[in-house]
């Protein structure tokens, strides 16, 4: 199972990961080696096998709508590197 | 024209509603007016996407979404499945939002429509749960430009609702989203204002050769603040998707805004290549099992749905199609409506109609503010209105009394006689204004007897200006009718 | 004195408080002792708290004291006792790095559950401990800030993803840790250490608070120098919590350990799809050898099969990065964690993750990221789902035929430094043994079966049926109640 140098750019793209151009090699090769490990999944017949989606199976529990303290607003904003009018700031949106 | 029979236009609506509960859909803070609350103060942990926290749902959103789902007439899933739709932008902090995508919570439902072509059923393909986004503003002062991220809104509870693409229409358009708009409202889940964005509605247009199978290319319009430029952007699309097709040219699949001024939808600013969301099922949260009885207890307390509420009046309180859909538009004055005749049941419910949509929303417009029901209460009105029918005051001074019983907060019997506006209805006082009126117009009785009906009009205004307005306008009218006969029979003599 | 106290099991720790036979501070001091020594050469921790725990402690002690005077209310569990926490779990106010740069300097305003329920027992966080990135390695060597030294030899790895807790227990820096184990990041770590590590079962303990990786498969653990010792953090951490959807609502068990070296009536499943040749012999031998003495207590050996054993592996690495690779996608720099600047704001995102995640966590984020891409969602993810079923039922199958499954851990014992860094896949091959029980959600207990010829550890791990820890519990009590394994501990650890 190949993945080309361009998937690579293409995943790397969706999951916004920078890589440079050792990166796009050497993970276009790690990648296609455990895919190609990974191809022996396709023998196991699975036609009327459910997926698991929930290792133990439960309801959703529903909370009772009721309002609880936030974080004080200094907690919030005390982790971030910009805070600009008590607001995250980043740089604006070009295309 | 002639070229427009050609083509059809396929709209299908996307309707985003906040849920009116009052703590998150995954975590207990509170839900607060993003527009003008103070940024990020309504945040915590979970809704701001911090390191290994965990959603929760809200039984309320849950509850409100299939009472929805319920007047809608979708079938509910007795097993939903929450699902991540992953992307990245500045105001979604997990970088991904709790969504339902293959198992949603309702399916199948119908929403019927009246327009000028009469009536019409669209077809509600899916309703489902998810969280909003926060919200993202863009500055640019001071030759510095960055976007602030406030997160108040992140994670309060959405309802999404998708209608198949049955709409033909600008006209069905707007007639859909104002009937939806109205059973959110009935089912107080919503208030459905779109300029604060708690109900937000996205068209997608195409157009198609008519009597033709293949769907044409969709565009999407976005940021839609008001019944009117959805209305407006929907005929423009239209316009402009079947001009490029005559032209022979293609229309591309975009999402666009509307410039409300210059009229026209506009490109956004060119995405990226469709989103890949990734949808998988969300592994923090279990499925949601809905139990029957539950469903069925949601069902008996659901609202009487505004059209049937329309449908009733009319037969029930023998209203007219206008007169009905004015009072059944809000589901708050429609049980106001209800309650002033609950109260005084001996009332004419034509008469109560109009005072509540003549009288009181006149009143409440010109202040500004449109009425409500907490603004005069339904036993306040009926009380007025009892009097009224008693003969205690005359049409025109309750019009007096009402605005004063809404400045003052006093009730009508006690302003009755505060205004001294006790309608005067003793024949004898009456009989006297009629003479001390007609012998103080001499020229104008003359004209009267020579032939000029319409001059007892006139003598008429003059008694009841002489009576202050207190008279009882019948007896006048019949006690001045007989005067003037009188002097009429008299002259003949 | 000082010495002796780090040695003490946990219940003669609490015993020796409750008694006055020596202080909080004193328990405190020989921990801090240690870690002065030996730290250095393991970089066990990544965060020391040593002046607060130590007021932590002088504030035990006075309590104790007042408990000793009036002894009505009881004292909490745990008063006055340290305890290491892997730096994937929230304690607020303390930073929280997860091992990655992306973190750095996080410091997170809420307690993760299961830290919050220690405290409250009376525990003192005395540090806390390395992990790979994100939890995501078999050996310590994906931390940002460098590996954690295996306390036998310091040229070995501690195993991964928890190495820094288990050789924190190993080395006594502290009575217990905890842990996380997604794909066996308890029990590789507790075998390649020689302490005692439990992974409970998925939904036993709450993962609020734990930073989340496999969502599906994350569950917090523990590591104690006995399984008596881990039974009882188990006990206290354990049970619903409102705060995460995914836990079960089972009352937690009281574990009453019996001193009765008795297995009768226990049927041990022996899986023959994990003694495959590859595994290094001496743990084969001494695995076996501690299945021999499971016989002489009385219990039943049955050899069952797990047949879809091999595809553990790859049904993992689809199933943990898929997930992963959603979790991690709220680190961008924007809200919490530094940010590498930029002009344009997808330039932010871009840059910050590109350079601040580690090569392991970028190759499983992108790994993930296709598995879940358009086109591809139904012959992998989709597909590793289908066959995790498979794999959960092999384990329901045999757990009708027996109690617990006993099997080696890892296919060899603690490897040393660089020996997988250029090859991916064969360091996803160390945890073959272990996978499955993340994957079928049942707990497993690794503990110490004896040494290699290298001297370094070696482990078994047991298995149960869902929600069967204390099962699994008596059975290693039993087997520590006539062995020794677990009493030693490395006495010349080499200074750096």
């Amino acid at each position: 199972m190949s993945i080309t140098p361009q998937q690579v750019d293409h995943i790397a793209r969706l999951a916004r990961l920078d890589l440079n151009e050792e990166e796009r090699q050497l993970y276009s090769q790690q990648l296609s080696a455990i895919l190609d490990h990974f191809q022996q999944l396709q023998e196991v017949v699975t036609e009327d096998i459910p997926p698991t989606f929930q290792v133990i199976p439960s309801q959703c529990p529903l909370r009772v709508d009721e309002v609880r303290p936030s974080l004080p607003r200094e907690h919030l904003l005390g982790n971030a590197v910009d805070v600009v009018d008590n607001q995250f700031r980043v740089p604006p949106i070009l295309e | 024209m002639v070229t427009k029979k050609q083509y059809e236009a396929v709209i299908g609506l996307e309707v985003h509603a906040e849920l009116a509960t009052r703590s998150k859909m995954f975590c207990s803070c509170e839900v607060v007016d993003s527009t003008s609350a103070e940024p990020n103060i309504a945040v915590c942990p979970v809704c701001a996407g911090m390191p290994g926290v965990l959603p929760v749902v809200n039984q309320a959103a849950v509850e409100l979404g299939v009472r929805v789902a319920l007047a809608l007439d979708c079938e509910i899933a007795p097993v939903s499945i929450f699902a991540r739709k992953n992307y990245f932008y500045p105001d979604l902090p997990k970088g991904y939002q709790i969504s339902q995508y293959e198992q949603p919570l309702a399916q199948n439902g119908r929403l019927v429509i009246k327009t000028s072509q009469g009536e019409k059923v669209i077809r509600i393909r899916r309703v489902h749960l998810e969280e909003d986004t926060g919200k993202l503003t863009h500055i640019n002062q001071n030759g510095q430009s960055y976007s602030l991220v406030d997160l108040n809104r992140a994670g309060v509870p959405l309802l999404e609702i998708v209608s198949e693409p049955d709409l033909g229409s600008a006209e069905e358009v707007r007639a859909y989203a104002m009937t939806l708009r109205n059973v959110l409202r009935y089912c107080e889940v919503n208030s459905g204002d779109l300029q604060k964005g708690v109900l937000r509605i996205e068209p997608n247009v195409s157009v198609k050769e008519a009597g033709c199978k293949e769907l044409g290319t969709r565009t999407e319009i976005k940021n839609l603040n008001s019944f009117r430029a959805l209305e407006r952007s929907v005929a423009y699309e239209i316009e402009r998707q079947i001009q490029l097709l005559q032209k022979g040219e293609k229309v591309l699949q975009e999402t666009l805004g509307w410039d409300d001024i210059l009229g026209v939808t506009v490109t956004q600013r060119s995405k990226e290549e469709a989103h890949d969301y990734r949808y998988f099922p969300e592994p923090d949260l279990p499925p949601l099992v809905l139990d029957k009885e539950w469903i069925e207890e949601i069902r008996r307390n659901l609202p009487e749905l505004p059209i049937y509420r329309q449908r009733r009046f009319q037969w029930q309180y023998g209203l007219s199609d206008y007169d009905a859909e004015v009072l059944t538009e809000e589901r708050s004055v429609a049980d106001y409506f209800e309650e002033v005749l609950r109260i005084a049941p001996e009332l004419s419910p034509k008469v109560v109609a109009n005072w509540i949509s003549g009288e009181l929303f006149g009143l409440f417009n010109q202040a500004g503010t449109g009425f409500s029901p907490n603004r005069l209460a339904a036993a306040a009105l009926a009380e007025l209105l009892q009097e009224l029918e008693k003969g205690t005051v005359n049409q025109a001074s309750a019009k007096v009394i009402l605005s004063e019983m809404i400045q003052s907060g006093k009730r009508a019997a006690e302003l009755i006689q505060a205004m001294g506006l006790m309608q005067v209805s003793d024949a004898e006082i009456i009989q006297g204004w009629v003479i001390e009126v007609c012998e103080a117009n001499p020229l104008q009785i003359d004209a009267y007897l020579k032939g000029k009906e319409t001059i007892s009009q006139w003598l008429f205004g003059q008694v009841m200006r002489k009576a202050g307005g207190k008279a009882n306008p019948h007896i006048v009218r019949v006690l001045l009718e007989k005067y003037l006969h009188g002097l009429k029979d008299d002259q003949q003599a | 004195m000082m010495d002796d106290l780090t040695l003490l099991t946990l219940s003669k720790v609490r015993e020796g408080l409750r008694s006055a036979e020596f202080t909080s501070r004193e328990l405190l001091e020989a921990y801090l002792a240690r870690i002065e020594l030996y730290e250095p050469s393991l970089h066990a921790f990544l965060y020391l708290n040593a002046d607060r725990a130590l007021t932590q402690a002088d504030q035990a002690d006075q309590r104790i004291s007042a408990w000793r005077k009036d002894p009505t209310e009881p004292l909490p569990p745990l008063i006055g006792i340290p305890l290491a926490v892997k730096d994937v779990l929230c304690v607020k106010g303390l930073p929280c790095t997860c091992g990655s740069r992306i973190l750095e300097g996080f410091i997170p305003p809420y307690h993760a559950t299961a830290v919050r329920r220690l405290l409250e027992a009376g525990a003192i966080i005395i540090g806390k401990t390395n992990t790979d990135e994100f939890a995501m390695g078999s050996s310590t060597e994906n931390s940002a800030y460098g590996a954690t030294h295996n306390p036998w030899n310091v040229e070995h790895v501690p195993g991964g993803s928890s190495g820094g807790s288990a050789a924190a227990v190993a080395a006594r820096f502290a009575p217990l840790a905890l842990g996380t184990d997604t794909g066996g990041s308890v029990r590789q770590p507790a075998a390649f250490c020689g302490v005692t590590g439990l992974k409970p079962t998925y939904g036993r303990v709450s993962r609020f608070g734990l930073v989340a990786y496999g969502s599906s498969l994350d569950v917090v653990g523990a590591f104690g120098k006995s399984v008596a010792d881990v039974a009882f953090l188990f006990g206290l951490v354990s049970g619903p919590d409102a705060l995460d959807a995914t836990t079960v609502d089972l009352p937690v068990p009281q574990v009453r350990l019996s001193d009765e070296p008795s297995l009768k009536g226990l049927r041990v499943g022996v899986p023959k799809e994990y003694f495959v040749s590859g595994i290094q012999n001496e743990i084969e031998r001494s695995v076996r050898a501690a299945i021999d003495r499971f016989q002489e207590l009385g219990a039943q050996i049955v050899e069952i099969s797990l047949p879809h054993t091999k595809y553990a592996l790859p049904v993992y690495y689809l199933i943990a990065p898929a997930e992963a690779s959603a979790n991690l996608a709220r680190y961008d720099g924007i809200r919490y964690g530094p940010r590498n600047p930029a002009e344009a704001m997808w330039d932010i995102y871009y840059h910050t993750r590109g350079e601040k995640f580690g090569a392991e966590v970028k190759r499983r984020i992108m790994l993930g990221t296709y598995a879940l891409s358009a086109g591809y969602y139904d012959a992998y993810y989709g597909k590793a789902q289908k066959v995790r079923t498979l794999i959960k039922r092999d384990f329901e199958r045999a757990f009708d035929q027996v109690d617990i499954i006993a099997a080696p851990v890892a296919p060899t014992t603690a490897f040393r430094f660089g020996e997988h860094s250029n090859d991916p896949l064969a360091m996803y091959l160390e945890d073959v043994f272990t996978l499955p029980a993340n994957l079928a959600g049942v707990p497993g207990l690794a503990i110490p079966v004896g040494f290699d010829q290298a001297g370094l550890p070696v482990g078994i791990q047991l298995m149960g049926a869902h929600f069967a820890e204390s099962t699994l519990f008596q059975a290693a009590h039993a087997y520590q109640l006539t062995t020794s394994w677990h009493t030693l501990f490395p006495d010349q650890i080499q200074r750096a």
